[in-house]
C-alpha cells in the first residue's frame, strides 16, 4: 500500500493491453476479492466520454455575473455579445472556467483538510491506526474503492488516497490557467472531475475523524445534542470553536475533562467544528450555523474564541477585539497576522492572553492549543463579565432616529431586506420590524460596511439587539452526525428506492446563505418527510433543519427517526459527511443491485442515473466547496437543485423536456434506442421561491427505471404540490406517464382527460432496463 | 434616482441598459416588435401597489396585445386567481435558457422571440439570467426590464423607481397598449 501512484501508473497503461491484469498489482489488492474494474486512478481524460453524454442531455446555461475576464494581466476583456478576450476565450469557456475554479477550490479545500487532519492524526495514532466506521458497514469507503481501486483499512492507506486526490487538484487548477482548456464543455468536464475527486476527499476525512476520534459509527440513534445560542449557559465561562478541522475542538475537550472542568465551562461551536464537536462529545453544544458568527461573536458571549479551517470571518480578530475576547488560530490556513506561539511556554501564553498583552496568537499543536484556550477562558471569564456589543432597546431607538432612509444598507444586502423601514418602525419605538428580520439577515455584515450608512450605524448589531428575546429562545435538539448508512439498511430499502416506492432520497445540504428565512429549510423538509421520502443531511442546513420546532414543539430531529428509511432524517454529519450521502447511492448500486464497485465509476454512476431517485438540495448555497459537492453529485448523474442565491454559480445544466431528442437512452436488454422521457428533467438548477423548489423535488426524482407503481407515486406527489403552489395540474404530465398504470389511481379520469386532449400515446418500452452506455448492453441488435 | 444597478454591486461592464425615461416608450418597442414575449416572476405577486399588484398591470396588457405571458416560479397561481391563464410556467432558469435558443418560441411557431419584457425575478437572478440573455441571446433578442429597479443587462431598463413611480410607470404602459 506505500507505492500506491507507481502500481497505478503501471495498471493504467496495462489494463488495456495485457490479460491477467489482477497478478501484477499483486499485495496491493489482496484483502479485496473483488476484481479491479475499467477505470482505476482516473484522470482528467478518464471519463470525459460520460460526462458528455449527460453534457449532451444537460446543456450549461451561463449565468456571467459581468462581461469582463479580469483574471490576467491582457485584461480587462469584454466578452459579451460573442466577443472574445486576449487570450482567445469566449464568454461560454470564461464562465464554465469560473466553474471549474470553484470546484477546484472545493475539492482543494477538502483534500487539504483531509490531509491536515489525517497528518495530525497519523503523527498521535501511527500509520496503522485500523478505520473503523462501524461493525455493520462492510463497504467502508464506497467512494475510495470506486475511484481509486483501493480499499482503506488504515490511517496510512488514508495518505494513499490523498496522494492520488492531489494530483489530480493540482492538474485540474491548472487547466484554469490562461492559454490552457479553450472548449466550454471541456472545462465542464473537468468541473465533474473535481466534484468527484472532492468527494473523495471528504470520504477520507470522515474516515479518518470517526475512526481516530470514535464518532458515532453508523448510528441511527446518535444523541440528541443541544443546539442554539439560547442553550449556552452564559453564567459559566464559553469557549467558542469556529471551523471544519475538530481535533483542535477535540483537544479543548480533552483537557477540560482531564482537568475536571468539563461541567464548569460551557464548549461551543459554529459551523462544522460544532457538529463534529458533537459527534466527539455529547457535552458540547452547537451555537449556530455559520450565519450565527458575527451575531454571537458580537453578543460577548465566548470568552475565548478558537478558529481552525474555512468558513470562518476573515475578520474575526477585529471582531473579537471589540468584545475583549482572546483568538486562538490552530491552523496555518489561517494566521491572522498573529504570533506563532506553538513552541513558547504554555504558561506564558496563558499569561499574555488573559493579561491583555495579545489579542491573540497562533498555536499549531492542538493539545497545547486545548489547554491553552481552557485555562484563558476561565481567567478572562471573571474580568470579561460578557462584554458584549448589542445595543440596549433605548439605544437602539435613538440610533434609528438618526436614519435618514437613504436605502444604502437595503442596496448592499444580499437578501436587500427591508432595513430602512424597519428603522422607520423603530425610531418611533416599534422593534419588531427589524426583529422579524433576524431569520432572513444572512449575518454578512456588509451592511456595516465602511461609507454604506451615511451615520455609520451598525445595522447589523442593531437587528440583532432587537432580537435579544429571539436569542435566548433559541433553544433546539439536534442529532448528532451518524457517520455512514449501514449496509443492512442499503439493503432493507434498495428495492423500495429503486423500484420507485420509496419516492426519493433527498439530500438537503450546504451553507446559510438562504434567500429569505433560515426556517424555510425545515418547511421544504417536513413536507417530504410527511410524504416518506428518505431525508439525509449535514452541514450548516442540518443545523438550521434543528433551529425549528414543529406544531408540537418539537424539532425535526425529535419529530422523525434519523434511520436510512422512508419518512425518516438522517443527519449524516458535518460537510464532509457528504460522502456518506453519495456513498448511500452508490452502496445502493452496489450492496443492492450487486454492481462491481471497484474502480468501475462508469456503470455505478449510470445506475444511480436511471435507477436511484436522489435529488440534491442546497437552498443556501455560498462556497466554492458547495459546488464541488453539487459536482460530484453531477457526475454520479444526481440531479441538484440551489436556491436563488446559487444562481451566482453563473450556470445551470437544463434539460430541454420539448425536444424528444434529447432524451432517448439505452435498452441494455436488446440494445435498441427507446425513448425514456425527461427524468430527471435537470441536473444543476437555481429556483426561486420553496414553493418552487417544493414542486421540483418529487419531479427530479422520477428516474427511467421506475416500475408503474413507483412512478404513480411520484407523479402523485408532483402532481399534488403543482395543484397546491401553482393551483393547476402541471402541463407536463404526459411527459411522464409512460403507461396508463403510472396514473396515480385517485387522478385517473383527470389525467386521462389531459392525456387525450395532448394526443399522448402510451411508450412502446413503458420499463426497459436504461442505460447510457452502449458497453452495457447485453445482447446487440441485429 | 440614477440609472445605476439596485443592489450596489451588481456592477455589468461596458455596456449597460439605457434607460426608460418615459414609459409610451414601451409600447413603441411592442408595436415594433415581430414576436414579444412577456417573462412575469413571483415578487409581481408579492409587490402591493395599492390594492393591486403587477400582475394586474401586465394581465392588462397582455388582454390588449395577445403577448404570450411566461410565468415563472409560482406566479401561475395568481394569475389563475386573476381567471387570466398564462401560456407556460417554467423555472427562470428554463425561460431564460429556451429564449438563447433562436428555434424556440412559446407558442412553438414563428421563433424566435425578438423582445422579452421581464419583470418579477429576485432582482440578482433577473440580473445573471438577463446577463446569459445578453451573451448568448443577443443575435436575435432584445430585452426590456419592466421591474421596479434598474436592471442593467437589459437593453433598456426602467431606472431605480419607488413603488408611486413606478406604478405610475406601469399604468402608462397599459394604457397607451389599450389605446391601440
Amino acid at each position: 500500500m506505500k507505492k500506491v501512484r507507481f502500481k497505478v501508473d503501471e495498471l493504467e497503461s496495462d489494463i488495456f493491453k495485457i490479460a491477467g491484469l489482477e497478478a501484477t498489482v499483486g499485495e496491493f489488492y489482496e484483502e479485496w476479492e473483488e476484481a479491479i474494474g475499467p477505470t482505476p486512478m482516473p484522470d482528467i481524460s478518464t471519463f470525459r466520454e460520460w460526462d458528455r453524454i449527460l453534457l449532451n442531455r444537460y446543456k450549461p446555461f451561463y449565468l456571467p455575473f459581468c462581461d469582463l475576464c479580469c483574471l490576467c494581466t491582457m485584461g480587462k476583456c469584454d466578452l459579451s455579445k460573442g466577443k472574445r478576450g486576449a487570450c482567445g476565450l469566449d464568454m461560454a469557456a470564461q464562465q464554465s472556467r469560473i466553474v471549474l475554479l470553484a470546484c477546484a477550490i472545493g475539492a482543494a479545500t477538502h483534500a487539504g483538510h483531509g490531509r491536515h487532519m489525517v497528518k495530525e492524526l497519523v503523527s498521535k495514532l501511527g500509520k496503522d491506526h485500523p478505520l473503523d466506521i462501524g461493525s455493520s458497514v462492510l463497504i467502508e469507503a464506497p467512494h475510495s474503492r470506486l475511484i481509486t481501486g483501493i480499499k482503506p483499512k488504515t490511517l496510512g492507506d488514508l495518505e494513499d488516497i490523498l496522494d492520488y486526490a492531489e494530483t489530480e487538484i493540482s492538474q485540474l487548477l491548472s487547466c484554469c490557467h490562461t492559454g490552457q482548456e479553450g472548449d466550454n464543455l471541456d472545462f465542464e468536464s473537468k468541473a465533474f472531475h473535481a466534484g468527484m475527486i472532492d468527494h473523495l476527499a471528504l470520504e477520507v476525512s470522515d474516515l479518518a475523524q470517526i475512526s481516530a476520534l470514535n464518532f458515532p459509527k453508523a448510528d441511527p440513534e446518535a444523541p440528541l445534542v443541544d443546539i442554539g445560542i439560547g442553550s449556552i449557559d452564559t453564567s459559566k465561562p464559553v469557549i467558542l470553536v469556529i471551523g471544519h478541522n475538530v481535533p483542535p475542538a477535540a483537544a479543548i475537550f480533552d483537557y477540560m475533562e482531564d482537568s475536571g472542568l468539563e461541567d464548569n465551562i460551557e464548549l461551543t461551536g459554529i459551523c462544522c467544528t460544532a457538529l463534529d464537536l458533537t459527534r466527539y462529545t455529547k457535552k458540547a453544544k452547537i451555537a449556530g450555523p455559520l450565519s450565527h458568527q458575527l451575531r454571537f461573536v458580537r453578543s460577548g458571549i465566548a470568552d475565548v474564541i478558537v478558529v481552525d479551517e474555512q468558513c470562518i470571518r476573515t475578520d474575526i480578530l477585529e471582531e473579537a477585539k471589540k468584545v475583549n475576547a482572546p483568538l486562538i488560530s490552530t491552523n496555518y490556513k489561517n494566521f491572522q497576522g498573529l504570533p506563532n506561539r506553538t513552541d513558547d511556554p504554555t504558561d506564558e501564553i496563558v499569561r499574555d492572553l488573559v493579561g491583555g498583552r495579545s489579542p491573540g496568537v497562533v498555536i499549531l499543536d492542538s493539545d497545547k492549543a486545548g489547554e491553552v484556550a481552557t485555562r484563558v477562558a476561565m481567567g478572562v471569564f471573571p474580568k470579561r463579565k460578557k462584554s458584549g456589543i448589542i445595543p440596549e432597546e433605548s439605544e437602539i431607538i435613538e440610533y434609528a432616529k438618526k436614519c435618514t432612509k437613504c436605502l444604502s444598507c437595503q442596496r448592499v444586502c444580499p437578501n436587500y431586506v427591508p432595513l430602512p423601514e424597519a428603522m422607520e418602525a423603530a425610531a418611533k419605538g416599534n422593534l419588531q420590524p427589524l426583529s422579524d428580520l433576524y431569520e432572513s439577515c444572512i449575518g454578512c455584515g456588509r451592511c456595516e460596511a465602511e461609507g454604506v450608512c451615511p451615520n455609520d450605524l451598525k445595522l447589523h448589531t442593531i437587528i440583532i439587539g432587537a432580537s435579544k428575546s429571539k436569542m435566548k429562545d433559541e433553544k433546539f435538539k439536534i442529532r448528532s452526525g451518524r457517520g455512514a448508512i449501514q449496509d443492512s439498511e442499503i439493503r432493507a430499502v434498495g428495492a423500495s428506492i429503486v423500484m420507485g416506492e420509496i419516492p426519493g432520497v433527498i439530500g438537503i445540504v450546504g451553507c446559510s446563505n438562504y434567500p429569505g428565512s433560515w426556517k424555510d429549510n425545515a418547511f421544504i423538509i417536513e413536507e417530504f418527510l410527511k410524504r416518506r421520502f428518505i431525508v439525509t443531511t449535514s452541514g450548516c442546513a442540518a443545523m438550521n433543519l434543528g433551529m425549528y420546532k414543529n406544531e408540537e414543539g418539537l424539532s425535526l430531529y425529535e419529530a422523525y427517526p434519523g434511520v436510512f428509511d422512508g419518512g425518516s432524517l438522517v443527519n449524516c454529519g458535518s460537510c464532509v459527511s457528504n460522502a456518506h450521502i453519495s456513498g448511500a447511492a452508490i452502496k445502493i448500486a452496489s450492496i443492492f443491485a450487486r454492481r462491481k464497485l471497484n474502480s468501475n465509476y462508469e456503470e455505478i454512476a449510470d445506475y444511480i442515473y436511471n435507477r436511484v431517485g436522489a435529488v440534491g438540495i442546497s437552498w443556501g448555497a455560498m462556497s466554492q466547496k458547495a459546488a464541488a459537492i453539487a459536482s460530484g453529485f453531477w457526475r454520479l448523474g444526481i440531479p441538484v437543485i440551489v436556491g436563488p442565491h446559487g444562481s451566482k454559480y453563473r450556470r445551470a445544466l437544463l434539460g430541454r423536456k420539448d425536444k424528444d431528442e434529447d432524451w432517448y437512452s439505452i435498452d441494455a436488454r436488446t440494445g435498441k434506442s427507446v425513448y425514456t422521457g425527461p427524468a430527471p428533467e435537470h441536473l444543476f438548477i437555481a429556483v426561486e421561491t420553496k414553493e418552487e423548489a417544493m414542486t421540483l423535488i418529487p419531479k427530479l426524482s422520477m428516474r427511467p427505471n421506475d416500475t408503474t407503481k413507483g412512478r404513480s407515486i411520484k407523479i402523485n406527489h408532483y402532481i399534488d404540490l403543482h395543484k397546491r403552489f401553482y393551483g393547476i395540474v402541471p402541463d407536463d404530465i404526459p411527459l411522464f406517464v409512460r403507461t396508463t398504470a403510472d396514473i396515480p389511481i385517485t387522478m385517473k379520469d383527470e389525467i386521462l382527460k389531459i392525456l387525450k386532449e395532448k394526443d399522448w400515446k402510451e411508450s412502446e418500452v413503458p420499463t426497459p432496463d436504461p442505460t447510457l452506455l452502449s458497453r452495457l448492453v447485453r445482447k446487440k441488435e441485429g | 434616482m440614477a440609472a445605476e444597478p439596485w443592489q450596489r454591486y451588481e456592477i455589468p461592464g461596458p455596456i449597460k441598459a439605457a434607460v426608460i425615461k418615459n414609459p409610451e416608450m414601451v409600447s413603441i418597442l411592442l408595436k415594433k416588435a415581430k414576436k414579444p414575449v412577456l417573462i412575469v416572476g413571483h415578487e409581481a405577486a408579492e409587490i402591493d401597489l395599492g390594492g393591486k399588484t403587477p400582475i394586474d398591470h401586465i394581465i392588462r396588457i397582455a388582454r390588449a396585445t395577445n403577448i404570450p405571458v411566461v410565468t415563472t416560479a409560482h406566479t401561475m397561481a395568481e394569475f389563475l386567481k386573476r381567471d387570466f391563464k398564462p401560456a407556460a410556467s417554467m423555472t427562470s432558469m428554463d425561460i431564460g435558457n429556451r429564449l438563447t435558443d433562436p428555434e424556440w418560441s412559446v407558442s412553438g411557431e414563428d421563433a424566435p422571440h425578438d423582445l422579452a419584457l421581464i419583470l418579477g425575478m429576485t432582482y440578482y437572478v433577473g440580473f445573471v439570467i438577463e446577463a446569459g440573455l445578453k451573451s448568448f441571446a443577443f443575435n436575435h433578442l432584445k430585452t426590456v426590464s419592466l421591474d421596479r429597479y434598474y436592471q442593467p443587462h437589459c437593453n433598456w431598463s426602467f431606472p431605480n423607481l419607488s413603488i408611486e413611480e413606478w406604478d405610475r410607470y406601469l399604468t402608462i404602459i397599459a394604457q397607451e397598449i389599450e389605446k391601440k
